[in-house]
């Protein structure tokens, strides 16, 4: 496909899997009826095809051979109905069937895509976001072809083989079998030559990728290329890979070369053979011309299906491949569960405790170490530490993005378990450090296309927190759309973005992941006094980066190595010139003088 | 079409080959169209006087005539075809020859998915136009020429009424083909769209999750979806009429000669053989008349990528090796001197860089500060001539650095610029980038000072070590590190470094600085920094605002002066002493 990226999941393996393949065709089952339907089509406008030799057969032999006018009238306006009828059965015969794959392939995609929305955060650790994405789309779309003209073009492609077949054996089964002496041959060409393509086609993707791997990482790295001089050597790389590229290229060149005389030949063959054996009958009289000309018509006439039947293996290898890849994710039940009988989180006052809480990524590598904490409602708690201390693992789980090994999370005394998952999500904001903006405008990342939240309360929040006022700069203020993920606007604009989207949803618990790269001074006094509002009147949890935030914090939770080690107030902790101490100088040495001036 | 001339000086270099090609497309057409002469004569025997003797030396007239055939058609496609892909390696060699000597504003200009774009599909497209639409204008040009006037020999008007619905084929699969191909552009860009969908909902999936909107994500990618679906459904619509239609019109043809040729026979003006011969030359020629609207696609599809290639290969590339480049200058020491150098990036851009002078003597160790956007990088960019001065002179040992030999300076320029990259090849090739050839001991010892021994220590590989998607991923400061140590590695006379330590913890800088002292002895170096550690042993210190040299000094001296250097230095007391205090 045109400009997509290359594949690594290459094509390989079974082209036939019967599991699969029960799995694949209990799609089609909603569309029962264009099945029918296409298989019937497919038998009227095989037949047609065929009758029209054995219609020129009677022309010669009752209408020319005893000068019959009317009778060739007769059979021409046959001819033209037959081909009439046939154009637009084939027709219609294309469009359901694509239509029909079509529509299978957007309700498989659809589900995928709903599927992977429900899987739980550890399938999107361990899953790189490109395989992902191919998933939905590449994968998917592979299933296309098998759909649409796969599985209803084989049942065509044989029908017009069969009515073929039975025409010539109605004429003369002896010539019949005589012409189709070559198909054999034929078949075994077909099949090799299929083969070596493949073989060839693999190679020529190789080195394809190849080649524009290079070109993507010499375009990119050209500044290096140039200053270090280094043209020559480079344009040497290239011309290798070019070269390997060409020569893969032309491999299959001879393979095409080949194969296609050797059909002609064969197709000559079979009329050499017509002529020879079905002459010889004419000779005795045994057999009229019409009967030869409609053979040698049919010889054409075969020679493309079994073609095509050929290339169904490429389709059902394809096919095969994608979609036990979808069927692994769809068979993916890393989900969070949700209680039977959830428990009621309507009036939360927004208490949080963490009771002995030991929590791993990965069985036996524990990032929590029992850990137990409180917080009371309407607190604000910092959580300070150095990288990997195990503080975002804290949020993470407060949201059940993971569930815990051991040890109960409770909010107002309820285990987090207890509650369905959806409610208990709609209760805590969570404010990331990268923000992530969505194609679309400020309103719809702000809202988030919510339906709960009205749009006087998305302009509100977007006030409270001061990200109004550049808002309001924008030639299309809250309609300006993001591009990019936010690629025209500051670093400092799209948090200000993201703290009006957590106060938009109004939530009882906020989490706060404060971001750490610098911005100017004015944007960092708006961000401060956002931060401020954001923080009233809710039970907050911030990972903490701004002396401000610590300072202002109820109480202060210090993480090292997966263990709550200290607690308290800024001072108190201060005072006690332990690992907060240390951090503390720490982060601040950090700073640079960009943040200062 | 006037740019696919530009291809005629590959073609001259295959001149013999192609020839060739076009000599063999003749012979096999010579051959097939033999056949269906065989044909009719052996049919026509069969009503008079046939012999078993003559069927078979007539049965082995037609294969053999299709064995030689077959023979030139499969040289046709060797001759041709390779060549095709001969000249399409060529293309792309040149096309990228040329790339690399493209400026840095061109790719600031041009994105790497743009010129991808145009390395593979441009050429691809271009690649059809060399190989199969000529090969399948000649063949049908001539095919079409022999086939007409057989027919009108044996039969004239006949020959008229069966190619009547001909031409109308050829109308339909040019214009058919060409709406298939603007559909289907429709359908790719809602296929990326698609894409673009669920990468950004997949790497949203935090937020998605947090708010709850998994609903309304599924409902965007289900609307999109459908959207996809009605576009393919466009291209179904004529891509389904596209077969009936071809049978349709061919099929007519033959209904014509069953009708008009058989009451001609009945008449006795035409013979059953000649009937038999004239369907058999209506199969010879039914490809070659719908090639005949496809070749006319590609010629179009192809003209159109050439004029996108011919604007990257007219590209100019201004920083070109002067003509009057001193070819003597074979290498430089490094005084360095910028006499009221200005710079803008466009004509109509605002100057970044307005009348700058200083000079650096060789050996001297100069410090750039300022605030972001002050033109502190585009300053540095100017020494190795990634971009060339709007007005003013740069100078080396006196010499306008455009005189010198454009390699000549930049071997002797190590740069370290903002944005680091490395290349996805081993780190020791990676540092080893700008040698002749990898020597171990250089790598090492370029390694040590930029404090990456350590790093390389803890790899499995070593230098060894593969960086990128194929191998590791290195840290921010890692990879800063490693550029600094290739910049070292080809033991410049003038050192850059442009802000090379933003991603590197303050003690591991120290240490690098510490090293590197050594290191710049007798070399003239630049080091942009934010931070006043830093800038503070330089043997002078340049304060850059809004591109103008806002003030100038030791540290000493520009700390006395009180002025902007000072306010920052002052500041980072302050802080220091509030550290203190809280």
């Amino acid at each position: 496909m045109r400009g997509s990226p290359i594949n690594t999941d290459d094509i390989q393996g079974k082209a036939y899997d019967s599991k699969l393949m029960r799995r694949l065709l209990g799609y089609i089952k909603p569309y029962k009826k264009y099945v029918v339907l296409a298989i019937l089509l497919n038998i009227i406008v095989a037949g047609l095809g065929p009758i029209r030799p054995y219609l020129t057969k009677i022309a010669v032999d009752d209408a020319i051979a005893n000068k019959d006018y009317n009778m060739l009238l007769y059979v021409v306006v046959i001819l033209v109905g037959t081909l009439l009828f046939q154009a637009v059965i084939q027709f219609a015969l294309t469009y359901f069937t694509q239509l029909m794959g079509q529509k299978i392939i957007y309700d498989l995609r659809i589900k995928l895509f709903s599927h992977i929305q429900k899987l739980s955060l550890k399938y999107f650790d361990k899953t790189p976001i490109g395989r992902i994405v191919t998933r939905v789309t590449n994968d998917v779309e592979a299933l296309n072809e098998l759909f649409s003209s796969g599985i209803v073009m084989v049942f065509s492609d044989i029908f017009i083989i069969l009515w073929i077949f039975g025409f010539m054996f109605f004429m003369s089964w002896k010539l019949a079998l005589i012409t189709l002496s070559v198909l054999p041959v034929l078949f075994y060409a077909t099949f090799l030559f299929r083969k070596k393509v493949r073989d060839a086609y693999r190679q020529e993707r190789k080195y394809l990728s190849r080649l524009n791997s290079y070109m993507q990482e010499h375009i990119t790295g050209m500044n290096i290329v140039q200053i270090f001089n280094k043209e020559k050597d480079e344009f040497k790389n290239f011309i290798e890979i070019n070269y390997n590229y060409r020569n893969a290229l032309i491999r299959s060149v001879f393979y095409y070369a080949t194969f296609f005389p050797v059909v002609e030949i064969l197709s000559s063959i079979s009329v050499a053979l017509i002529i020879w054996y079905g002459g010889g009958k004419v000779i005795q009289d045994s057999m009229t011309i019409g009967v030869l000309f409609a053979f040698i018509q049919y010889t054409e006439m075969f020679f493309r299906p079994i073609r095509d039947l050929s290339e169904k293996y490429n389709i059902m290898q394809t096919a095969m491949a994608a979609s036990e890849r979808i069927f692994e994710v769809l068979d993916d039940q890393t989900i969070i569960p949700n209680p039977d009988n959830p428990k009621k989180l309507d009036n939360i006052k927004g208490s949080v405790q963490f009771k002995n809480v030991i929590f791993a990524y990965n069985e036996g590598e524990n990032v929590l170490k029992n850990v137990s904490f409180d917080i009371n409602a309407g607190e604000t708690v910092a959580i300070v530490g150095a990288t990997g201390a195990g503080k975002t693992s804290i949020i993470s789980l407060l949201t059940r993005f993971y569930d815990i090994q051991k040890g109960e999370i409770n909010i107002d005394g309820i285990n987090i378990k207890e509650i369905d998952k959806f409610e208990l999500r709609k209760k805590i904001s969570v404010v990331l450090q990268d923000v992530f903006l969505f194609s679309g405008d400020i309103k719809s990342n702000i809202g988030l296309n919510s339906e709960y939240i009205s749009e006087k309360r998305l302009l509100e929040a977007a006030k409270i927190v001061g990200a109004d006022k550049f808002i309001s700069k924008l030639p299309n203020k809250y309609k300006e759309e993001v591009k990019e993920k936010g690629a025209t606007l500051s670093v400092g604009q799209k948090q200000l973005i993201s703290f009006a989207r957590a106060l938009a949803f109004d939530p009882q618990i906020l989490i706060l992941d404060e971001a750490t790269s610098s911005v100017d001074t004015e944007t960092e006094i708006l961000i401060k006094k956002a931060i401020e509002k954001l923080l009233v009147g809710r039970t907050s949890i911030v990972i903490a980066h701004r002396l401000s935030t610590i300072q202002n914090a109820d109480k202060i939770i210090v993480m090292h190595k997966g263990e709550i080690r200290e607690s308290g107030t800024h001072q108190k902790l201060l005072a006690k010139k332990g690992i907060y101490y240390k951090l503390y100088q720490l982060q601040y040495k950090e700073q640079e003088i960009s943040k200062v001036v | 079409m006037k740019s696919l001339f530009y291809l005629n000086k590959y073609f001259k270099k295959y001149k013999f080959r192609l020839l060739l090609g076009v000599l063999f497309i003749l012979l096999s057409n010579a051959a097939q169209v033999y056949i269906p002469i065989l044909l009719k004569e052996s049919i026509d025997l069969l009503r008079t006087n046939m012999s078993y003797q003559l069927l078979l030396k007539y049965s082995g007239m037609i294969v053999g005539t299709a064995i030689i055939g077959g023979f030139f058609r499969f040289l046709i496609r060797v001759t041709i075809i390779i060549v095709s892909r001969k000249i399409e390696f060529d293309l792309r060699s040149d096309f990228w020859k040329h790339i690399q000597t493209l400026p840095t504003r061109f790719f600031q200009n041009n994105s790497t998915g743009n010129i991808m774009a145009h390395a593979t599909n441009d050429i691809s497209a271009v690649r059809m136009y060399i190989g199969p639409a000529v090969m399948y204008s000649v063949d049908t040009i001539t095919k079409i020429i022999i086939v007409i006037t057989i027919m009108l020999t044996l039969a004239p008007t006949l020959t008229i009424y069966t190619l009547l619905p001909l031409p109308l084929l050829s109308f339909f699969v040019y214009k058919l083909s060409k709406k298939i191909h603007s559909k289907f552009t429709k359908i790719q860009e809602k296929f990326s769209e698609l894409t673009t969908k669920a990468q950004e909902s997949f790497s949203g999936i935090r937020v998605v999750k947090s708010y709850v909107i998994e609903k309304s994500e599924v409902n965007h990618f289900t609307k999109l979806s459908g959207e996809y679906l009605d576009r393919n459904m466009e291209k179904i619509k004529i891509q389904a009429l596209f077969m009936p239609m071809l049978f349709l019109i061919t099929g007519i043809s033959v209904i014509i000669v069953i009708w008009v040729g058989g009451s001609m026979v009945i008449e006795n003006t035409l013979t059953l053989g000649e009937i038999i011969a004239f369907i058999a030359y209506l199969g010879l020629l039914i490809w070659p008349v719908i090639a005949f609207g496809w070749v006319l696609n590609i010629i179009q599809q192809a003209s159109a990528s050439m004029k996108r290639l011919l604007k990257i290969f007219n590209e100019k590339n201004d920083r070109v090796e002067n003509t009057n480049a001193n070819s003597n200058i074979k290498t430089i020491n490094g005084d360095i001197e910028f006499k009221n150098v200005s710079f803008r990036y466009g004509p109509k851009l605002e100057e970044v860089l307005k009348n700058i002078s200083f000079k650096i003597p060789q050996g001297n160790f100069l410090a750039i500060i300022g605030h972001t956007g002050s033109g502190k990088t585009s300053l540095v960019n100017l020494i190795p001539r990634l971009f060339d001065v709007t007005s003013g002179e740069i100078l080396i040992d006196g010499i306008n650095i455009k005189n010198i030999p454009i390699n000549v300076l930049r071997k002797n320029i190590g740069m370290v610029s903002q944005e680091t990259f490395l290349f996805s090849d081993s780190l020791k090739n990676n540092l080893g980038y700008g040698l002749k050839e990898i020597n171990e001991e250089i790598v090492e010892r370029v390694a040590e000072i930029s404090q990456l021994q350590k790093d390389v220590d803890n790899f499995s590989e070593g230098l060894e070590t593969i960086l990128g998607e194929r191998g590791i991923t290195l840290s921010g400061g890692q990879k800063q590190r490693a550029s600094l140590a290739r910049a070292l590695a080809i033991n410049p006379k003038i050192l850059i470094l442009d802000d090379s330590f933003s991603a590197v913890d303050t003690n591991t800088e120290e240490e690098i600085l510490l090293k590197l002292k050594e290191f710049m002895k007798g070399r003239t170096s630049i080091i942009i920094s934010h931070r006043i550690s830093t800038v503070k042993h330089a043997d002078s210190i340049i304060v850059l605002e809004n591109g103008v040299i806002a003030e100038r000094g030791t540290h000493n001296e520009l700390v006395e002066k009180k002025g902007i250097y000072a306010d920052l230095h002052n500041k980072q007391l302050l802080e220091e002493e509030l550290e203190e205090i809280e």
